[in-house]
Order: C-alpha cells, then structure tokens, then sequence
C-alpha cells in the first residue's frame, strides 16, 4: 500500500465505526461507507447528532435495530461505558404478559399432557441450544417435491402460451412485420402461476418441548425449500424467526433461531400470541392469502375466547388455516380440550403434527387443496 | 459521485426545513437531514414507516420545493417494465405499416413510442421528481430490475438503444414495510425510517392542514389518535386520519353538538374498521375524556 492510499486522519474514526457495526452484523457495503463520508462532510459536522443521522442516513441500520447502531454510536463516538450484549432484532420480539398478570387463569382441563400443566405461569426464559442431528428422510422428502407441490397461486405477471385470455401484442406485431403486416397468428399470454405464501406458527411452549426442535429443522428446511415462508414462534412470547432461518447452514441458523426466541419450554398463551401477531400491521400483512400452518397442540392457559376470536380474524385473511397436533394420530380425531374445540369451525384442517414425516404429508398435499 | 451542496439555494439541512414549512410540510430535523444528504448526494431516498405517517406527502414536498413536476409511479404486484418503463404503441405501429405500403417505414421512432413514469423522469431529470409508491408491493422481479436503473441512470430499448440521464433524477421511494426489501436496494439509496411525529408536531400539522381547526381542538385530536395508536388495533390512525376527524368533529360541533359528543359521533372517520370499533367502544368515552382534559 502506498503512502498516498492511506485514509486521512480524520476519516479514520468514522471507517472504525463502520468495522465496529459490521463487526455486530450491520450489513454495510463500500458504497456506504463513501457516501458516509461525504454526509458528515456536506453537513460540516457541527455536532455530534449531525453525525449520527449522516450514519443512520447512509449506512441504513433497519429501523428494529435502530436501538442497537445508537448503543454502538454512544461506544464509539461518546466513549460509553456501559458496554452490554448487543440486542438484536428488538422489535421482532413481541411480549404477550405483564408478569403476574393471569392470576385467574383457568386451570389446565387436560388429562394428556403433564408437561403442559408443569410449565412455569412466571415467563421461563432459557437459552436452548440445538443438538445436531442427521436429517430425516421427511426433510429430504420435503426439499425435493416442495417446487412442485407445495401451493400456487395466479400471479399477475403473463408469461407466453399457446392458449390464453390475453393477446401478445408485443410478440404479433413483431411477427407481422416478416409478413408485411399481415397478422397471421395471434400470440397469447396467460398468467403465470406463483408460489403461495406460507405462514409457519410453532407453539415452542413446555407441552410440546418434544417436539419442538425437529419443527424447527421442519422450518428451516421448508424456508430453504420454498421462497416466501415466513415464520414465528410463540409460547409465552411471540418472536419473529424468518431471518435467522434464512441462513443456509443447519447448525448455524437454529442456533441463531435459539438465540431469538428466549420462551423455550415455557407457558402457552395461543390466543395472545396470535392476537399479537395480527396486532402489529406488518405482521398481519404476512397472513393475507397465506396457507397459514399453525404446529401446536392447543393446549391454552389463556382465553379461549381470545382465541377463537384470533383464528376467527385469521382464517378471514388466510388462503386457508391448518392446524398441526400431536394429539391428532388417530384418522378420527375429535378435539378434546376446550381451546381446540372452540376453534375447531375456523380451521380448515385439523390433522396429526405428531412426527416430521406426518406435518411434510400434510404441507406436500396443500397443493391440491382448494381456498376455503 | 456528485456532491452538490447547494440545491436551488438550499445548502443546509436547516434550509431545506424552512423550505419544506414553506410547501406546508412540517419536517423533523432528521428527515430533513436525510433528504438533504439525498439531493445533496444524488442519491434516490428511500423513505419507509406505518401507513399515513406522511410519507407520499414528504415527495410532493420535496417537489414542490425544488420546483420541479412530480411524476408518481404506483406500484402493485405485477407491475412490468410495460407499465413502468415505455411501450410501444402496437396499433398504431400495425397502423403505419399496413399504410406505408411498400415504402420502408420506422416503426420504432419517436411517434410510436409510449412514456411512462421512468422513462419520463430520465429524459427531464433537471424538471422532475420521480415517486416511487409503494415499493414493497411490487414483487421481487420489479425490484432487481429496479436496482438496474437506479444504479446507473439508464434504461435501454432493444430497438433504440441506450438511454442514459444527463444528470441524477431526483427519486423518492416510498414503502409501507409489508415486506423486507432487499439490502441491495436499502444500500443504493438514502434511508430514513419516519415514525409516527411526537403530539407537538401533529397538532401544528392538523392545524396547518385544517385551518379552520381550533388549536385546542387540535391538541385533543393528537391526544386521542395517540391513545388509539398504543392499543392493538388492525388499522391504525395515521396523521391524514387526524386531520380528518379534528375537521369532521369541528363541523359537527358548528351544528350544534356538544364537544365530547362531536368527537364521539365522528369517530368513523378515524378508525375504519369494524372490530376496531367494535375493540375500543367500551372505553372510548374515557379515552375521549382523557384527551380533552
């Protein structure tokens, strides 16, 4: 490197900020950077502030770690002691209770489960850490037919065809003209199919703590598998988990996924949860036309009122509802616990969740189904 | 990169706020910071946040300031190079050529060529504003095809050729966050994320927006629409919803009714959704209470 490359004094300070917010896995590309430096310039700098907005300007840190770039900003720029663990993804993390609150709770009416009647009313925040395992056969089923059979929907985009509603003008014209203008075949479009959004609900609470971490592989394959999943988990809390999925290594996203969600094995409160979800815009927004799959064994410490109003809402915006239980094995199941019952005419489809192989049947055969 | 730092006479974020109020637009000290660094930088800004924070009526601001037309590109799933870019005018080209006989005939010039939004923005960047709407219900094609022209100013027509912007085109981008967009697009443009304004600053907006508004009638509106935004609803209240009611419950306090009732009764016209009423009927009296107090 030669002398005349070396950054100037002045600049150095503002580079290292840019290290020190990727180093906390800020996405920051060159461009950035430069475009950085000449805010700071164009605004004189007169303060401090001025600074931070030229980086919040530039650099665009999403606006749910807006919390994390100014805790990074105070350490680097002010000289901040306090020095904590950098919380990511604030705002994806939705509370569902005030602690204490729920003193009224009806108590469990369930003979099935133990687990779920152990599981802490007080929020139970563990750290769990996925154990590596092989994959299964059913994810390796699912990887390989989800392109041709997970569901479609008409898209609005027109792709040429043989038959069709729509005339190719583009395709005619430029046809005719080798024939003197004569239009001898009308070209045709048809609109092209699209994949369906999915919407993955998995209860994480300490009823279904065994089946909670092949779910979550379930997710991350099906996340891979298909393009537009979107995927929550919920228990006592509800934490958006999409991203963290998106990583395209097992090990490392599931842990990322476990770093996330903080209610492993704790209380469930369904009908929060999903009240929640549809309270704040962008996530209900995930909802609208989805095949929206929800992995839990409806075990409700909550309201069962709260939540059959919630599956109501969401079965009014979803394509169409499913319900994945691990009590559902027999082919006859009927719904014994007040919650599952009381939700039972807002779900399209009620069926087993109890093993990897039986919730992959049940997302491979969506295709064929129709709205409801 | 070209860095101007004066913009018709605006070299400070400071100065463009003045210029802002001026077009009736009360901007916040960082979205003007961030739409100075936008002109100033000739970069496109990205502007995202809650449906009715504001955020097509920054763009027409901006337009207004600079003086230039505002060309709107709406977005929508679906939307194509067809509709966003130029087209061809097929009949008339079918036209011209059954016309021309045997004469050779250019069916490809300027007469046959359709405008849209985009095209129209590269070819008059120093009299335009481009407003991209709603970027995030465009699909994703849209959007990588996006990123082409917003990297490099031009647009090529396989039968004409490269079209390249004499300068940078000011282009506003707009998204409501139903989706995350992709970084590459964050990264190409200036980013300001606009929240919901604090009380102080909504209530000088209702005042500016509805002159006929009392400022204590202003000041309760914000009260309230502030109270309904902390509770789970499905639509929230945005500023063009606080505006609305702060006029509606004015009317109907000039008819005659009576303060707490007028605010009561034109409550449709900030909250528009059914379960959301249905939600927030228990306690609206004491919410409205609480607003005017």
């Amino acid at each position: 490197v030669s002398a005349d490359l070396q950054l100037p004094y002045a600049a150095r300070v503002f580079i290292s900020f840019v290290a020190l917010l990727r180093a906390n896995g800020f996405a920051v590309a060159p461009e950035q950077t430069t475009a950085f430096l000449a805010a700071i310039e164009l605004l004189g700098p007169r303060s401090l502030e001025h600074i931070r907005r030229a980086g919040l300007a530039t650099l665009a840190p999403a606006p749910e770690r807006r919390a994390t770039y100014d805790r990074l900003f105070d350490i680097h720029f002010r000289g901040s002691e306090a020095i904590e663990r950098a919380e990511g993804e604030d705002e994806e993390v939705v509370r569902l209770q005030e602690e204490g609150r729920g003193e009224d709770e009806p108590p469990l009416a369930d003979e099935a489960n133990e687990s779920g009647l152990a599981a802490a009313r007080a929020e139970v925040l563990v750290e769990r850490r996925f154990a590596q395992v092989s994959t299964s056969d059913a994810l390796r089923r699912l990887s390989r037919e989800a392109p041709a059979r997970l569901p479609r929907r008409r898209g609005h985009r027109r792709r040429r065809a043989r038959h069709g509603p729509f005339a190719d003008l583009r395709r005619t014209l430029r046809e005719s003209v080798r024939n003197d203008g004569e239009v001898l075949r009308l070209g045709r479009l048809r609109r092209r199919a699209r994949p369906r959004k999915i919407l993955l609900l998995i209860d994480v609470s300490g009823s279904m703590k065994a089946r909670t971490e092949e779910n979550m592989r379930l997710a991350h394959a099906l996340s891979h598998a298909a393009g537009n999943v979107e995927v929550f988990t919920f228990g006592t809390r509800l934490t958006r988990v999409t991203r963290a999925l998106r990583l395209k290594r097992r090990e490392q996203a599931l842990n990322a996924a476990a770093h996330l969600v903080s209610d492993w094995d704790g209380g469930t409160r369904i009908g929060d949860a999903l009240q929640a979800f549809l309270a704040v815009p962008r996530f209900g927004g995930y909802a609208r036309g989805a095949a929206v799959v929800i992995v839990s064994d409806g075990l409700e410490r909550g309201d069962p009122a709260a939540l059959r109003d919630a599956v109501a809402r969401l079965s009014h915006r979803a394509w169409r509802v499913s319900w994945l239980t691990p009590l559902a094995t027999a082919p006859g199941f009927r719904p014994q616990t007040e919650a599952l019952i009381a939700i039972r005419r807002f779900v399209d489809d009620l069926v087993d969740g109890g093993s990897s192989a039986a919730v992959v049947a049940h997302l491979l055969s969506l295709g064929t189904r129709r709205a409801a | 990169m070209p860095v101007r730092s004066n913009i018709v006479g605006i070299d400070s974020p400071e100065a463009l706020e003045r210029a802002l109020r001026a077009a009736y637009y009360l901007a916040d000290d960082a979205i003007a910071t961030a739409s100075y660094l936008a002109l100033a930088l000739g970069k496109p800004l990205l502007l995202e946040g809650a449906p009715g924070v504001g955020k097509t009526e920054a763009a027409k601001a901006i337009a207004a300031v600079l003086g230039r037309k505002l060309i709107r590109l709406q977005c929508y799933e679906g939307i194509d190079a067809a509709a966003a870019l130029y087209e061809w005018n097929y009949p008339r080209q079918m036209l011209a050529i059954r016309q021309a006989g045997e004469e050779s005939i250019d069916i490809y010039g300027e007469t046959f060529l359709i405008e849209r939004p985009m095209l129209a923005a590269l070819r008059a960047p120093d009299s335009t504003v481009l407003l991209i709407d709603e970027i995030d219900r465009a699909d994703q094609e849209f959007e990588a095809f996006l990123l082409e022209f917003l990297s490099d100013f031009q647009i090529s027509i396989p039968e004409r050729g490269t079209l390249r912007a004499t300068e940078h085109p000011v282009v506003v981008l707009t998204s409501n966050r139903t989706r995350d967009l992709h970084e590459a697009l964050r990264r190409r443009c200036v980013y300001h994320w606009i929240d919901y304004p604090t009380a102080e600053r909504e209530a000088r907006i209702v005042m500016m927006r509805a002159s006929s508004v009392a400022e204590s009638t202003a000041r309760a509106v914000v009260a309230a629409v502030g109270a309904l935004r902390r509770e789970p609803l499905s639509k929230i209240p945005g500023i063009a919803e606080a505006v609305d009611w702060a006029e509606a419950a004015t009317l109907l306090h000039r008819g005659g009714a009576r303060w707490p009732d007028a605010f009561k009764r034109s409550i449709g016209v900030a909250l528009k959704d059914e379960e959301d009423l249905h939600f927030i009927a228990p306690r609206l009296d004491a919410l409205i209470a609480e607003a005017a107090a």
